[in-house]
């Protein structure tokens, strides 16, 4: 299963990221996980939220630019070589990563979450699935 | 069909037209000589007498008139009647030095709003039409002329004025409006307003909106057009010349009729000053052939375009003249290449981006700096940098083959350029020379 990641245009200005993040604060959506790509003028904030459709809304109607994206979260040992090992199934399964990042923790201290974004989300999907790895639903990343 | 106003002028035959240019020019050329002393001055100084314009084969004789003659002539100098018969004035918005102060006798008032009617007319207006007038009210020419024009063609009239921009919504579709009237950066605010407030070209009465006061290119008129689900026409005036309504479009979209009953138009090479032939791209000239309080003769407008006279369809005989590529006043030069806010908005919107721009001028170590800011749509928005980046490149690119020089384009977030509600700042010149 895939789940939806939300992308948010900023303006590469002193005070931009923090507008955004009080208007998801004012309207109590949680953040699971954050990471932010960034150009001279502009970045994009990429997030995975416990309340996907309360945060689309919100942001839209302050006046952000966002969009969804589907994404593959995977919950790994929180050891050595945990995301190495999944990495390379998907080496082997030649899945292309565009980008990725990780976030720790929650209530389950035994796991960290990886966040993929591949290039197509659906095979990839079915590649790993058949090699026994299974992606989180969005019911189980929200239960984080 | 084809509507007009005023068939029998609208339609009347190249010798009827002549015949009246010939007969107004000389009485006109008579009524400033013996009444506006400063334009006399001028003709003296040509050695030119109102013997010598007996029709308009003469109209080259005579001087021309700029926006330098009209800033030393403020308020009064060319004043054509004396105050007492004057019943109007309306002014310019004065961003480019000081305001243009026009003045009108009822005459005067009269034939200006007859343009504006054959305009709405052209657009399809009639009586059964509810105009709604979002141009503002004041000394603005754009609220006055079409309200008057919308009387005269006999259409029930909204004033509604510019701004609020949720009430005009309202009264669009409370009042069933059929025909908008503003400037075209703000019938694309409407338009902005319109999709947040979940509303659709199918769910206004809409057909037709009248659109002038500043450039705007051919892309954005395609867009307000599918915004709103209508056709949108152009209307060209000047507060010099009276105000909106000096020329306009038909259905045929393809130039805009000057009202040469009202005006002769003419088009010169702005550095000689020599009359070019129709199809060459020059400065437009306009000699007003009936008015009585503020007679505009070979008034330069500074406005670049060219006419031709070829047949239209729509059955209007007047000659056309094209979209102007922007007023030279707008002509920014920037490393010494002429560029157009037009040109830049018509590689914009060809791009996919809303017409939505600022274009700052600047200059950076004794270097011009071109620098377009352009806002981000949701529908461009991608999660993928790489994908945005190549979008703005292309648009850099864009630009450059269009301007022939480079732009520095920047993506900002949507709703930052201010929105206007009468005519767009799209030119911050920050340059002190």
């Amino acid at each position: 299963m895939s789940i939806k990641q939300i992308s948010v245009f900023l303006e590469n200005k002193p005070g931009k990221l923090n507008e955004m993040t009080g208007v998801l604060a004012d309207n109590n959506v949680d953040m699971r996980a954050l990471s932010l790509a960034e150009t001279k003028d502009f970045g994009i904030a990429r997030m995975i939220v416990d309340d996907v459709y309360t945060a689309m809304n919100v942001l839209k109607d302050n006046g952000f630019v966002a969009s969804l994206t589907s994404v593959l979260a995977f919950a790994i040992p929180d050891e050595p070589g945990g995301l190495n090992k999944l990495l390379k199934l998907f080496t082997e399964e030649n899945v292309n990563l565009e980008y990725m990042y990780a976030f720790l923790g929650g209530k389950d201290s035994e796991h960290a979450y990886m966040i993929f974004r591949v290039s197509d989300t659906k095979a990839a999907e079915a590649k790993l699935a058949a090699k026994g790895v299974r992606s989180l639903s969005q019911e189980e990343i929200s239960a984080i | 069909m084809e509507h007009y106003y005023q068939p029998e002028i609208e339609c009347a035959s190249r010798e009827e037209i002549i015949a009246i240019q010939n007969e107004k020019l000389v009485r006109q050329v008579r009524h400033v000589w013996d009444n506006v002393p400063y334009y006399r001055k001028k003709m003296e100084e040509k050695g030119v007498t109102p013997d010598d314009i007996k029709s308009i084969d003469d109209l080259h004789k005579l001087p021309f008139l700029s926006k330098t003659d009209l800033r030393e002539a403020y308020p009064y100098g060319l004043l054509g009647k004396p105050l007492k018969d004057c019943v109007r004035i309306q002014s310019t918005s004065g961003t480019t030095g000081k305001r243009v102060v026009a003045f009108y006798t009822q005459h005067d008032i009269d034939l200006w709003e007859e343009c504006c009617a054959r305009a709405i007319m052209a657009a399809g207006g009639t009586n059964e039409d509810v105009v709604q007038v979002s141009y503002g009210y004041g000394l603005f020419t754009g609220g006055p002329g079409l309200n008057g024009g919308s009387h005269k063609v006999g259409s029930l009239t909204i004033p509604t004025s510019s701004g609020n921009t949720e009430r005009q919504i309202m009264f669009i579709m409370d009042l069933s409006a059929t025909i908008l009237c503003c400037t075209p950066s703000y019938a694309a605010y409407l338009g902005e307003k319109m999709k947040e407030m979940g509303l659709g070209p199918d769910d206004i009465p809409l057909k037709a909106g009248i659109f002038g006061a500043e450039a705007w290119s051919e892309e954005m008129r395609h867009d307000i057009e599918k915004t709103l689900g209508i056709k949108a026409y152009d209307i060209y005036g000047l507060t010099e010349l009276s105000g909106p309504g000096v020329s306009f479009e038909c259905s045929e979209q393809r130039g805009m009729h000057i009202n040469e009953d009202h005006f002769i138009a003419e088009i010169i090479d702005p550095e000689t000053e020599e009359v070019l032939p129709d199809g060459t791209q020059g400065e437009l000239v306009f000699t007003s052939i009936d008015k009585e309080a503020f007679p505009m003769m070979r008034y330069r407008t500074r406005d670049i375009c060219t006419l031709t006279r070829e047949k239209c369809s729509c059955g209007r005989t007047h000659v056309r003249m094209a979209k102007p590529k922007g007023r030279s006043d707008d002509m920014l030069i920037i490393r010494g290449v002429n560029v157009f806010p037009s040109q830049i908005e018509t590689v914009l919107l060809k791009h996919g981006y809303a017409a939505n721009y600022q274009i700052i001028v600047d200059r950076v170590n004794n270097t011009d700096t071109l620098d377009v800011n352009v806002e981000m749509t949701p529908e461009m928005f991608t999660d993928n940098i790489g994908e945005i980046e190549a979008m703005q490149k292309a648009l850099v690119e864009g630009l450059k083959s269009m301007l022939g020089i480079k732009a520095k384009v920047t993506l900002v977030a949507p709703k930052t350029i201010t929105r206007s509600e009468g005519k767009a700042v799209r030119v911050i010149d920050r340059r002190k020379i």
